[in-house]
């Protein structure tokens, strides 16, 4: 329940010219909407961007939720306005990395691109 | 005969955020066509170039308005308070995000959300310890909220009516510019149309009920955020106000009933000369359109009156304190730019609304430039340069061609549902990420000057997750304790908007038998359906 979708789209953007395959779902989505489309379109990774201080449940939801449906090899990301001291919390729930502020885009194509081959690997 | 091997240049070509070239030198024949009394004039003068008043900030500066909302409205109500002792002038309320989208605080949706953006106000009674202790007819407010500001709008209302002041005595403003949602910010509720209906309901009523209400803040604070250029801002920003002046007139309104409560919010950048060139430009456009289109009799009708806020997206979460310095320079523009009211972000907001050391750091930024700079004592100091009125020039012939562009496609709602604005953001967003990326574009602390990250060392705002509770627990309270008018209340509601009768009253009456947010909006959107993201990227 966020309407900031500047950083989101333009990841997606980053992530289409690198190579992938980005399918955007658009504002608005619940943690349920997000892993359904991740599974219908058989995923590799699920990139989630939060402004609204809502990050702790969405994040804890949406991974919660990848583990009913056994998507451990499904690498669960994200970014947004993230207070740095929430971010071992997150990672203990299963979010794999958070980007902040900053972050660079050949940064976030790196961690995707290695994040995946690691998980197809296992 | 002499060579002079002149130093050769850092890059090939200078350019600012809009894409104009930047010359090395600016002369007397850059602005040979200019034309004093037609293209600048004197401040407070057509076509208001260089001020909307005659004595701008000699007479009284600009008004400080911090946004400001968190946790519960009991929590917001101290801010404002204290906000008040130290100084500030004008009240800026900001609603959490179940509000703006119009939903309650026990919706599936608010989980999590519950008064992490903004203060959580599902009914009258929210409103009512909201504003509690705050004498309406002596305080301006500003209300952000858009999509349910007609229903923010009569909740002010009621809590007024029920302090004694009657609405004809308030003063403030309602963002409630839907446009830019659609654009950028993107927190709808129904389609396009409906919502505009909804917008010229509050043009009208607001017309003969609150005369010194602005009924509208169009805004390109948000266009710009969500990674705009300069000239898209200022493009998409005012043709969305000539939209609304269209949709009013066509409803029946004389321009001159409701014109003169427009007004516009703009984005303080960090190109200095770009931004100052961006609003001295928006008025003089404001002023020849609306003149051109419809001749008004009264001169507030083409006089643009604008709120400005420093950008949020030039902070940085590496070295926050850095941003103490952007804020700075972003509000100097602003005022050399000549605007009526502006908010400065505070320091930490890249981590967490603001703690309360860094919003007052934000407050004295604005005191210090009113009081102790010299800047108020002289009216656009810039005119007459040869560098900004070339600017100035270039940004107006930005907005012409944008213009064009809008009106081929037979108007913004139009090119809003082909996505039109939609792409030409992302676009510059993605330019912008380019740049950064390849270090062609320098942010200190970010690619440039890094230092090793450590704790930024400074104190940050955490919203207690038990609000959530304690919120839900009020609202299902009130909803067992109040009477069942708003049964009837909300059916009136349902009616008008069916019939296309003006929403206000009936929402007026549904707010005082205490109707949530989520009820009114529901019985909304149940007449004017639901707006899905076309998810372009």
């Amino acid at each position: 329940m966020d309407g900031h979708d500047r950083g989101a789209k333009v990841v997606a953007r980053l992530l289409r010219d690198a190579g992938f395959e980005v399918i955007y779902t658009g504002l608005y989505q619940t943690p349920e909407s997000v892993v359904t489309t991740a599974l219908q379109e058989d995923a590799d990774a699920v990139g989630i961007s939060v402004l609204s201080a809502a990050h702790k449940h969405i994040f804890a939801e949406t991974a919660r939720i990848m583990r009913e449906n056994h998507m451990e090899e499904v690498v669960l990301f994200g970014g947004g306005i993230i207070p740095p001291s929430d971010i071992p919390w997150l990672e203990q729930q299963g979010v794999r990395k958070i980007f902040l502020p900053g972050a660079s885009g050949p940064e976030i194509v790196a961690f995707l691109k290695q994040a995946v081959a690691e998980a197809r690997a296992r | 005969m002499a060579i002079v091997q002149k130093p050769a240049e850092r890059k090939p070509k200078f350019e600012n955020s809009s894409g104009i070239e930047i010359k090395r030198v600016y002369t007397p024949a850059d602005v040979a066509d200019l034309d004093y009394m037609r293209d600048l004039g004197f401040p407070g003068e057509f076509p208001y170039t260089r001020g909307p008043q005659a004595t701008m900030y000699r007479a009284r500066p600009w008004t400080i308005r911090m946004f400001s909302g968190f946790g519960s409205a009991a929590e917001t109500n101290r801010r404002y308070h204290y906000l008040l002792e130290h100084g500030q002038t004008g009240l800026s309320i900001a609603f959490h995000l179940p509000t703006l989208l119009g939903y309650d605080s026990d919706h599936p949706r608010a989980k999590g959300e519950i008064g992490k953006c903004g203060a959580a106000i599902d009914s009258l009674a929210d409103m009512e310890t909201l504003l509690d202790g705050i004498p309406l007819d002596q305080v301006s407010t500003s209300m952000t909220i858009n999509a349910t500001a007609i229903v923010a709008l009569c909740m002010y209302v009621a809590v007024a009516e029920k302090q004694g002041v009657p609405a004809s005595k308030l003063r403030g403003t309602v963002q409630n510019d839907i446009l830019k949602e659609y654009i950028a910010q993107k927190e709808w509720a129904f389609p396009i149309k409906p919502s505009l209906r909804v917008v010229v309901d509050m043009f009208e009523w607001c017309a003969s009920n609150m005369p010194e209400w602005n009924t509208i803040s169009v805004s390109g604070y948000h266009i710009r955020e969500a990674g705009a250029t300069a000239v898209q801002e200022l493009a998409f920003t005012l043709i969305d106000g000539l939209t609304y002046v269209e949709e009013g007139v066509r409803r029946g309104l004389a321009v001159d009933e409701f014109a003169p409560r427009l007004s516009f919010f703009w984005d303080l950048h960090n190109d200095f000369f770009e931004e100052i060139a961006k609003m001295r430009a928006a008025r003089r456009i404001w002023a020849r359109e609306m003149k051109r289109r419809y001749n008004p009799c009264d001169p507030r009708s083409y006089t643009l009156r604008a709120h400005m806020q420093t950008a949020g997206v030039t902070l940085t979460a590496q070295q926050p304190l850095n941003n103490v310095a952007r804020v700075a320079l972003q509000a100097l523009a602003g005022v050399l730019g000549g605007g009526q009211s502006m908010h400065t972000n505070s320091f930490d907001e890249t981590y967490a609304l603001p703690a309360e050391q860094a919003v007052t750091v934000a407050l004295r930024t604005q005191q210090i430039l009113q009081a102790e700079t010299g800047l108020t004592n002289t009216i656009d100091p810039f005119a007459g340069s040869y560098y900004l009125e070339k600017l100035t020039n270039q940004m107006e012939e930005g907005f012409d061609s944008y213009l064009e562009r809008i009106e081929g496609m037979g108007g913004m709602v139009a090119a809003i549902e082909a996505g039109f604005p939609q792409m030409e953001i992302a676009d510059a967003a993605s330019r912008y990420q380019a740049l950064v990326d390849s270090g062609e574009q320098i942010i200190v602390g970010v690619n440039g000057y890094v230092m090793p990250e450590d704790d930024p060392g400074i104190p940050i705002l955490e919203i207690d997750d038990s609000l959530e509770e304690e919120q839900i627990a009020r609202l299902q309270d009130l909803r067992a304790r109040r009477g069942k008018d708003y049964l009837r209340a909300l059916e009136s509601v349902r009616k008008a908007a069916f019939g296309g009768a003006n929403l206000v009253p009936p929402i007026l009456e549904a707010v005082h038998a205490y109707a949530t947010v989520g009820e009114i909006m529901d019985t909304l959107r149940e007449v004017f359906g639901e707006y899905r993201d076309p998810g372009y990227f």
